[in-house]
């Protein structure tokens, strides 16, 4: 069962599943805002009839349609990348991640794909009231195709709901209610989508202010700001209340992961938050005596404690009393963890041998030990720990989780101000006087997907070298392939994704330069 | 309800489900045999355009279904997931590619500014006309013939070939249904012109291809029907488990299972209908006909593979490796709780086919697509 793994066949998978889930991510939080976003614009057409209203939602509607296709694209493999390089993953929990997965089609997929058909060639063919439904069915299945996807990823940062059966060798489902609703699922989902929300109202106010510093199409870019603004400001605000909920979360079921992006080595009473830090360059290894976390750090007291268990004085632990274990408040040890991983481990392997040496009475008693209560608790519930041979394994990249945590949240207070500033300046019919801010509007818009990136690494990177917390690590996950196959596949992935990102670039700016051209009839090209 | 079903009711009802999503995602293929017409039957610019904005507002229901069958194939039969994507590696990334360059040619075909240039996003189209269905197809002939893979204690898979599923090609049976389908799709596609267009050329142009296609089709299903009748099939002990060849298992099967064999005939009966009408009664709705027998027939062929017995994912490496819908599927709650989902594909399909209808009413003409402000 610990056969020899390949470790660059490990990190050339994550490799690729990085790549191919990253690209991916770079369109999908557009989808979901711009989505919205076109409905609302839409609804105001329907209300008003004004064809100005029209005008604009077409004109998002064809750059939502660019994005949307490539989304598709980069979005397939993820879903059989499960299969064709984590397959022994797609075994251990495919009883219970292959749900989520299946629903997304049935409820989700179907939804968006019947219903964008009829948002983009229906407008001659559906009445206008059936046209705004199917717009907004759009931007609720692809919403909802985010819901199913995000917890399954919940699930694997918090695995709920499931129990090990050693005959089938796999997590079983044991309550579909606790996987759906885990507070690691609805936090995930509502961050996740909010922040999409987000970039998508900043998509639209940068590029409408370009066009206002072009001083073309002015009443088309008020009005798209104006929806963007007060989009944007209400989504800003739930973001950080449920990012802030996410943290908590983190902070209680994956410590490790919360330790790396607050950088914190040692842990405390009171632990106070750095708001900002630069990280130092030797090395910060929790092994190292002369530990010099930060070079320069800006701390708040007591702010990390009330953030995690909403107690000032709560003890947070760091990287150091995660692996070397910490006596008073009950944290075992790396290696304890490891040892008693092994056991499970090799009490799967006892009840497999005694299995197929036909010994019914050993097989069922080690059975029922393996799913006592005790064993469950004392030892299954590090099972993946066994698979670790070195404990500095579980630690993340912390440089990494830190920067790009900083990144995200600081990016994420500026776009509250972006947008109250947006909103302001559009009431009050200041916006063209604002050029510097026009043109910082559009160099938000890179800002807007730097964010979103830095909360999919916070996510992914920090969980590492989890695939399930404390049940299964990447090398165990991992499809036993040739490393040379893996690596094929990631440069034939980086080059055609590499090429369509390019090919969509560039339309899209062709049509954003082309900007909303109204046809007698009230169409656009 | 589905709780007081037997584990074996609910295996049968998921392997049912999954083979129906098999079955329409083949029927759906005409989208992609209609791609590799669209230089056959779109002599110009203008023709290829409106072949092209034709299939282009169908081709994310092919496209969907292909995903949820993966999604639910997941769901259900975890097991085969895990065995045949890490397995097959490159059968399966070679079908993905060739279809994440489908995703973006609709959309980016006639875009300013495209970068790659009209021709090869409808090149692309044809690749993934032509790969997709063969590959597809090819690779659900390993369901009658077998892989090259073997599980260990922990139902890891361990591929016994390089070539990880690409040695499927070898075996003739495999690649006949491959070209089956691709010549199916073809068809299929021709059908779908002459009921969806409004072109006098295309039509003409569309129904020839019904026939230079049907041909082929005809002869490589036939091959496969046959040959599939004629060979040894994997029985699985229903006691034990024990997985061995069975002289004529399929035929076997038929015979056991009267009503799959009344379906596929019906379904093959369609099939012909829909050709034969379209060719000598000129009739224009030839797709439904043909697309429905197409349905009914894959999805028999499906639980000919699975049903009686029978190992729906043989190894031929090791055959007590062999899958089963027993042995691969979800456990009894998972399948349940997936069972009252499965509730709700009733109403997604009424959805579908209610706007599928207020879409089609109206043939599409050249003057839609020029009009249309969104058109590919």
């Amino acid at each position: 069962m610990l056969e020899a793994i390949d470790l660059s066949l490990v990190n050339w998978s994550r490799a690729q599943f990085a790549l191919t889930a990253m690209y991916h991510w770079i369109f999908v939080p557009l989808t979901l805002g711009l989505s919205f976003i076109i409905a609302f614009m839409e609804t105001i057409y329907v209300k008003t009839g004004n064809p100005e209203w029209k005008k604009i939602t077409k004109f998002w509607m064809t750059l939502f349609g660019i994005n949307f296709a490539i989304g598709v694209a980069t979005g397939i493999i993820l879903e059989f990348e499960f299969g064709t390089n984590w397959s022994n993953y797609s075994w251990f929990v495919g009883d219970i991640f292959g749900a989520p997965l299946a629903i997304e089609g049935i409820l989700a997929f179907f939804m968006e794909s019947t219903f964008i058909a009829i948002m983009f060639f229906g407008w001659k063919k559906v009445s206008k009231k059936v046209h705004l439904a199917a717009t907004w069915l759009t931007a609720i299945g692809a919403n909802l195709s985010a819901l199913w996807i995000l917890v399954a990823n919940a699930w694997m940062q918090m695995p709920v709901g499931m129990k090990f059966n050693p005959e089938t060798a796999r997590n079983e489902m044991e309550s579909f209610w606790d996987v759906l609703f885990s507070p690691m699922a609805v936090d995930k989902f509502l961050h996740t989508t909010s922040s999409g929300f987000v970039l998508a109202a900043i998509f639209v106010i940068g590029i409408s202010a370009w066009f206002i510093l072009k001083k073309r199409e002015i009443v088309f870019a008020r009005k798209s700001i104006l929806v963007a603004a007060v989009f944007g400001f209400l989504s800003s605000i739930y973001v950080v209340f449920t990012g802030d909920s996410s943290a908590r979360s983190v902070a209680q079921n994956q410590p490790m992961k919360f330790a790396a992006f607050e950088g914190l080595y040692n842990g405390s009473e009171g632990a106070g938050l750095i708001a900002m830090g630069i990280m130092s360059t030797t090395d910060s290894h929790h092994s190292n005596e002369n530990l010099m976390d930060f070079n320069v750090k800006l701390e708040i007291p007591n702010i990390l404690s009330y953030m995690a268990y909403m107690d000032w004085n709560a003890f947070v632990p760091g990287i150091n009393d995660l692996i070397e274990g910490n006596e008073k408040y009950g944290i075992l040890s790396a290696k304890e963890k490891m040892e008693r991983g092994k056991a499970a481990i090799l009490k799967l392997k006892e009840f497999k041998e005694a299995k197929a040496a036909g010994n019914a009475e050993l097989a069922s008693s080690i059975k029922a030990e393996f799913q006592s209560k005790d064993f469950q608790e004392n030892y299954f519930k590090y099972f993946g720990y066994g698979y670790i041979t070195d404990p500095n394994v579980l630690i993340p990249s912390v440089p990494l989780s830190f920067y790009s945590f900083h990144i995200m949240v600081a990016l994420g207070m500026y776009f509250i101000l972006f947008f109250f500033l947006s909103f302001l300046f559009t009431i009050k019919g200041k916006l063209e006087k604002h050029r510097k801010f026009l043109k910082l509007a559009i160099w938000t818009i890179p800002m807007a997907y730097i964010a979103s990136q830095c909360g999919w690494i916070v996510a992914e990177v920090g969980r590492q070298p989890w695939v399930i917390q404390d049940l299964m690590p990447t090398m165990a996950a991992v499809t036993k392939i040739s490393t040379s196959a893996v690596q094929v596949t990631f440069f034939l992935f980086a080059a055609i994704f590499t090429i369509l990102l390019i090919a969509e670039v560039k339309i899209m700016m062709r049509q954003i330069k082309i900007g909303p051209k109204i046809k007698e009839e009230g169409g656009h090209n | 309800m589905f709780e007081s079903l037997s584990y074996l009711a609910l295996q049968q009802y998921w392997w049912v489900i999954v083979s129906l999503l098999g079955a329409l995602f083949v029927f759906l293929t005409f989208v992609q045999g209609g791609q590799t017409l669209i230089y056959t039957v779109g002599k110009n610019e203008t023709e290829r355009s409106l072949l092209v904005n034709t299939l282009g507002r169908k081709w994310e229901f092919t496209f969907t279904t292909l995903v949820t069958f993966g999604g639910a194939f997941f769901a259900s039969f975890p097991l085969f997931y895990a065995t045949s994507f890490g397995g097959a590696y490159w059968v399966w990334m070679a079908i993905l590619i060739f279809f994440v360059i489908q995703a973006v040619s609709y959309e980016y075909r006639k875009k300013p500014a495209n970068f790659l240039g009209t021709r090869t996003y409808e090149i692309f189209l044809v690749l993934n006309g032509a790969f997709g269905t063969i590959l597809v197809g090819t690779a659900v002939g390993t369901f009658f013939n077998g892989a090259m893979f073997s599980l260990n204690e922990m139902n890891n898979v361990q591929w016994e070939t390089p070539f990880r599923g690409l040695e499927a090609v070898l075996t003739f049976h495999n690649v006949a249904l491959g070209l089956a389908v691709f010549f199916l799709s073809r068809v299929l596609g021709a059908l779908y012109f002459i009921n969806s267009v409004e072109d006098a050329q295309v039509y003409e142009r569309s129904k020839k291809q019904v026939l230079v296609n049907a041909v082929p089709f005809l002869v490589f299903f036939l091959y496969f029907l046959i040959a599939l009748l004629l060979k040894d099939g994997f029985a699985v002990d229903p006691v034990t488990g024990a997985v061995s060849m069975e002289s004529y298992k399929y035929l076997h099967n038929l015979l056991a299972m009267p009503v799959v064999t009344i379906l596929l005939v019906v379904g093959v009966v369609g099939v012909l209908w829909g050709i034969f009408s379209t060719l000598f009664r000129a009739a224009q709705g030839g797709i439904w006909c043909a697309g429905g027998g197409t349905v009914l027939v894959v999805w028999m062929l499906f639980l000919l593979s699975g049903f009686n017995n029978t190992a729906f994912y043989p190894s031929i490496a090791d055959l007590q490796s062999s899958l089963t819908i027993q042995n691969a599927s979800s456990s009894h709650f998972t399948l349940t709780a997936m069972s009252y989902v499965s509730l709700f594909v009733p109403f997604v399909l009424a959805y579908i086919v209610w706007f599928w209808r207020a879409m089609n009413n109206k043939k599409i003409d050249v003057e839609e697509i020029t009009e249309d402000s969104h058109s590919y």
